[in-house]
């Protein structure tokens, strides 16, 4: 039984419970109109549901009702005692069928010509009286023989499954005449014989009014709130004989607020349920031949979110429907089926809904779309000339696009993707676009689970308290006076290097025109050199905020903690102000007002988002180019500075030099309640010549080592290209990093020397190295493909170390080369920029050869998209994994190895 | 509570007299119905709202639910409070929202007859006019009727 249909069923079941009521008083009061109307009304309602759904037979006997029960309310038919005996009658072939319905999905076998006969003569009746004698005539001898038959047809079949409607038919049909006292008898019988089948579909579900639910779930915000209050005054307050009760009142309201949330959460499908409507209605009006396909109605989301969701989900799927899918000529001369299909899909992930919507038409045509840009001056020829595939599909979330060449009734009509795009961003969410031209467009749409409480992080300016969402919080700064760290100015405007890229800045307090009274407020660059304004701007905080792909920082005095906070709205008074998106109360009982990252961005400056959005995906297409991991440089030994992927490094620690101890020939420290080995990087340090040293501390989840050096210099994001190899074997080689030659540090000969066993012997640690114990005792081995000497050199010794046998090859023909010479692998490590022939081609190529079709395959990237995941799943690779991730990396190789071999390992 | 008088006619009230919450600002006498009134407050700890309409005096936490505050002095064009002068509030509830009038001191209750009551003399500061229902005689004073939808509304335009 789909949800419709369960829907129908309660509303019907309830209605017709209120009506048994409202029915015994309009025997006393025959002429209360009320009454009459709410009769109607529920009997109209349920004409036009099951008209809706298809039930004939319900619709067939609800449709005359209501023609006598419009008669009576408009006064032209009187209520008579016969006349109720009628109504009710229909009322119980109608709570027959229902309950029917209810336990068998389908409406029962039988006939209803006789009633409906009855019914149709009372409306005869009613029309002779009005005149219309010629048509009531007709009718009624229609009727007769109608009667006749019935009767016979009673008399004969007693032996259906629809006995007791017959049998009451029946009784009905022989005591017609008697008056209405006795007439109710049987009835009465057959509702008993039915109560104990009535309902059983609403019974399981009530009908709670929206407010309720709201108004509970405002209670228990307070009560979440109210909780933090308790419990933040419990941390200051230390162990007392609250302690535990608080605590169990704690997991109470934590599950009342689930359950509560609960309450709110609706089937994504309800969102959907119009949606084949919709697409009959596009195949009909255009010719076309489209099946859609849904799959996840049953994903639950906050109906509030569901709302704001709905229309633009209804927008996508008529766009699909409308300007993606063809018509059947065009897709048979493209070689497609026919019937073009969509599919609707949601799911969970992480805290988040996620809703694909994908269909298997023609694709966004960029020629269209760039053609459509031109004519708008969106870009110019030269501009679109630059733009890669993705960067131009990413027009039409632009204002006022649209690529359809005619506007039908459906869709085209200018209210775009821009919308559907704004709407999802407003409530948190992210769209994205896949488009394949002439093999279809695939949009997911990645949306919180509920509004309701949010983290948020709490910053101060100028002495008051502010609310950041948690979710648009990339990453806090803090600034100093000088150095790396420093706040800069451009004509009053800050600004700020954040690696690679500027960061426009906001102050918040220049923002919100705050100031602590004694600070005057900033009034113009003039008069104020750029040094003091600069050094304003020292020893602050900024909050890294992304908006879109819009990424700004806000400038804060001071960071706290985070929140769960109940967003409420301001009050109407406040609704103008964009900045916040509305307030709320902490655990300490203060109110905080809320900022709104969004309308900050709207309110600092003219952005444009998509256009930021682009050069973000240039510049990370250039990124891919020329591969660039963060080093950590420092000097230690000779002059020349030394640099180590930072990835490899724990942590950075200043040990004091009287804390070094020695034992058994090394220098130790005790280190978080253990003993780490300290490694001086040259043996001709002075290492107590200094108070403090500063040490890199490598470890995997049981080791730790550190590193003495002497100085650490910066963090810089390189393109490393090592030029000389190392001759010593504590180098991997040198390369020139800002502009200076540097030596790259071969890690993996510092762990060894401290700990031979280093990668070994960690039990079931991450990356036992499962290669080795394939109970044979032989070594699993790996091929690892990269052209980049660097992270050849880097992974190499790793994955030895970690137990595997290890073949690595420069580019993948070198690789194939080995296939052919026979060689075989149990798992294939490959790197996917690679000049001659791409991971992907590799991974395709592999997929096609004897003996190592069946090899699991790694991808390995610096950056992994989910187009790029996608594209490397369809080329064939097993798992996708971030190149400098290490640990992964070894997780995933023992777990693919794993896989393969079965868990018997 | 929902009657909102309507403008310039006498307060409607079928009985003779009406409860009234005195209030008082800057020395003049104000009465607020008190059927509309749901709570007085001493001084309170207020969030302030940056970039908010200047009569604004900011937000604060009355049992869980969140209450604007309106500074009336401000709001009638009167000086702001000295520093460290004393304040009160009266809690309204408008559109089902709460706001947190901050006035100087609040006082009795007191039960006026219609008798004494008055139209705005048609002299009045146009300012007070808008949010004045009308004059009270008291024996040694006068008491402006404050009409509270008026206050808060003229506020949200």
């Amino acid at each position: 039984m789909d949800d419709l249909m369960a829907e129908f069923l309660t509303e019907t079941s309830e209605n017709l419970g209120e009506l048994d009521l409202g029915m015994v008083n309009l025997e006393q009061n025959p002429n209360d109109k009320n009454l009459l109307s709410q009769i109607f009304r529920v009997i109209h309602t349920i004409k036009g549901t099951c008209g809706f759904i298809g039930l004939s037979r319900l619709e067939s006997v609800a449709h005359k009702a209501e023609d006598v029960l419009g008669l009576f309310r408009d006064g032209a038919l009187e209520v008579t005692p016969e006349y109720v005996t009628l109504i009710f009658e229909s009322l119980d072939r109608i709570k027959f069928i229902v309950s029917e319905l209810e336990t068998n999905g389908k409406e029962p076998e039988g006939d209803d010509t006789e009633l409906i006969a009855k019914l149709a003569a009372i409306l005869a009746n009613a029309g002779a009286d009005q005149g219309y004698t010629a048509e009531a005539s007709a009718i009624l001898d229609e009727m007769d023989t109608i009667v006749d038959q019935e009767m016979a047809e009673i008399c004969t079949e007693t032996n259906t499954g629809t006995e007791d409607t017959e049998d009451d038919i029946a009784l009905e049909a022989s005591e017609a005449p008697a008056p209405e006292q006795t007439k109710t008898k049987p009835n009465d019988n057959q509702a008993q014989n039915e109560a104990t089948k009535e309902s059983a579909v609403a019974n399981q579900s009530l009908r709670v009014s929206v407010d309720v639910l709201e108004n509970l779930m405002t209670m228990v915000s307070e009560l979440v709130l109210t909780r933090n209050q308790l419990l933040q005054i419990l941390r200051t307050q230390g162990e007392n004989e609250f302690t535990t009760p608080l605590q169990r009142l704690n997991h109470v309201v934590s599950d009342l607020q689930e359950g509560v949330m609960k309450t709110r959460m609706q089937p994504v499908g309800n969102a959907w349920s119009k949606l084949p409507r919709i697409i009959r209605d596009i195949n009909i009006e255009l010719g076309k031949k489209i099946e859609l396909e849904m799959r996840g109605q049953d994903t639950e989301l906050d109906r509030q979110v569901l709302e704001l969701i709905k229309d633009p989900l209804t927008h996508m799927v008529r766009n699909s429907a409308d300007h993606g899918i063809e018509t059947p000529a065009e897709r048979k001369a493209a070689g497609k089926p026919e019937t073009g299909k969509i599919y609707l899909n949601s799911f969970h992930e992480g805290g988040h809904i996620i809703i694909e919507i994908r269909d298997d038409g023609k694709g966004l045509s960029l020629e269209r779309i760039k053609q459509k840009a031109l004519a708008n001056g969106l870009a110019t020829a030269e501009e679109l000339a630059r733009l890669n595939q993705q960067q131009i599909q990413q027009f039409i979330f632009r204002a006022g696009f649209s690529t359809a060449e005619k506007v039908t009734s459906v869709s085209g009509r200018g209210v775009g993707m821009d919308v559907v795009r704004t709407n999802i961003e407003k409530i948190g969410g992210s769209i994205e676009l896949k488009s394949t031209e002439g093999k279809g467009t695939s949009v997911s749409i990645k949306i919180p689970l509920t509004l309701a409480i949010v983290s948020a992080l709490i910053v101060e300016s100028a002495g008051e308290k502010f609310a950041i969402p948690q979710l648009t919080v990339k990453e806090l700064v803090m600034t100093s006076s000088d150095g790396e760290s420093r706040i800069e100015t451009i004509k009053g405007t800050p600004v700020f290097r954040l690696r690679d890229h500027l960061l426009p800045l906001v102050s918040l307090q220049k923002l919100l025109k705050i100031s602590l009274g004694d600070q005057e407020i900033e009034t113009s660059a003039e008069g104020k050199s750029r040094e003091i304004e600069e050094a304003r701007y020292a020893n602050k905080y900024i909050v890294v905020t992304q908006v879109g792909a819009y990424t700004f920082g806000v400038i804060v005095d001071k960071v706290f903690d985070t929140e769960e906070i109940v967003i409420k709205p301001v009050a109407n008074i406040l609704r103008n102000i964009e900045i916040f998106s509305g307030n709320t109360i902490l655990g300490d009982g203060t109110v905080i007002m809320i900022l709104d990252p969004m309308g900050i961005a709207k309110c600092s400056g003219e952005i444009n988002l998509a256009d930021s959005r682009e050069t973000d995906e240039e510049s990370s297409t250039q990124k891919r180019v020329a591969e660039k991991i963060s080093l950590l440089l420092f000097s230690a030994g000779s002059n020349a500075p030394k640099a180590v992927p930072l990835e490899l490094v724990s942590r950075l620690e200043e040990i004091r030099t009287t804390e070094i101890e020695k034992a058994n020939g090394k220098y130790v420290v005790q280190y978080r309640g253990k003993l780490m080995p300290l490694i001086p990087f040259d043996a001709s340090m002075d290492i107590m010549g200094q108070e403090k040293k500063p040490v890199l501390v490598f470890s995997d989840h049981h080791n730790a080592m550190g590193l003495i050096v002497d100085k650490i210099i910066d963090i810089t994001e390189q393109h490393i290209d090592i030029q000389i190899k190392g001759i010593e074997e504590t180098l991997m080689g040198s390369a020139i990093i800002e502009g200076k030659a540097t030596d790259v540090i071969n890690v993996g000969h510092f762990l060894h020397s401290v700990d031979p066993h280093w990668f070994k012997d960690h039990g079931d640690e991450p990356f036992t190295p499962n290669g080795r114990a394939n109970g044979d005792g032989q070594a699993k081995r790996v091929l690892l493909v990269e052209d980049s000497p660097f992270f050849r050199n880097m992974l190499t010794p790793l994955l030895q170390m970690a137990g595997y046998e290890v073949t690595a090859t420069e580019n993948p023909l070198e690789a194939l080369k080995l296939h052919e010479a026979g060689y075989n692998f149990d798992v294939i490590i490959s790197d996917i920029e690679m000049p001659e022939m791409s991971g992907f081609e590799f991974a395709e190529n592999v997929k096609t050869r004897e003996n190592w079709q069946d090899v699991p395959m790694v991808a390995l990237s610096s950056h992994a998209t989910p187009q790029d995941i996608h594209r490397g799943m369809e080329a064939g690779f097993t798992k996708y994994i971030a190149k400098f991730d290490r640990d992964t990396l070894l997780n995933t190789i023992s777990e693919t190895i794993a896989e393969r071999y079965g868990d018997a390992i | 509570m929902s009657t909102t008088p309507s403008k310039k006619a006498p307060p409607p009230s079928t009985e003779h007299a009406r409860d009234f919450l005195t209030i008082t600002i800057a020395n003049q006498l104000f009465g607020i119905p008190v059927l509309q009134v749901q709570d007085v407050l001493g001084s309170q700890k207020v969030t302030k709202i940056p970039l908010a309409p200047p009569e604004i005096a900011g937000a604060l936490n009355l049992r869980g639910r969140i209450v604007t505050a309106l500074d009336v002095r401000q709001k009638l064009g009167l000086e702001p409070r000295a520093k460290g002068e004393k304040n009160m509030s009266v809690v309204v509830e408008f559109h089902n929202e709460l706001f947190s009038l901050v006035i100087d001191k609040v006082g009795d209750v007191l039960s006026l007859r219609s008798e004494d009551y008055e139209s705005n003399p048609a002299t009045l500061d146009r300012l007070w006019r808008e949010v004045s229902l009308g004059i009270y005689r008291l024996e040694n004073r006068l008491l402006i009727v404050l009409d509270i939808p008026k206050l808060l509304s003229a506020t949200n335009s």
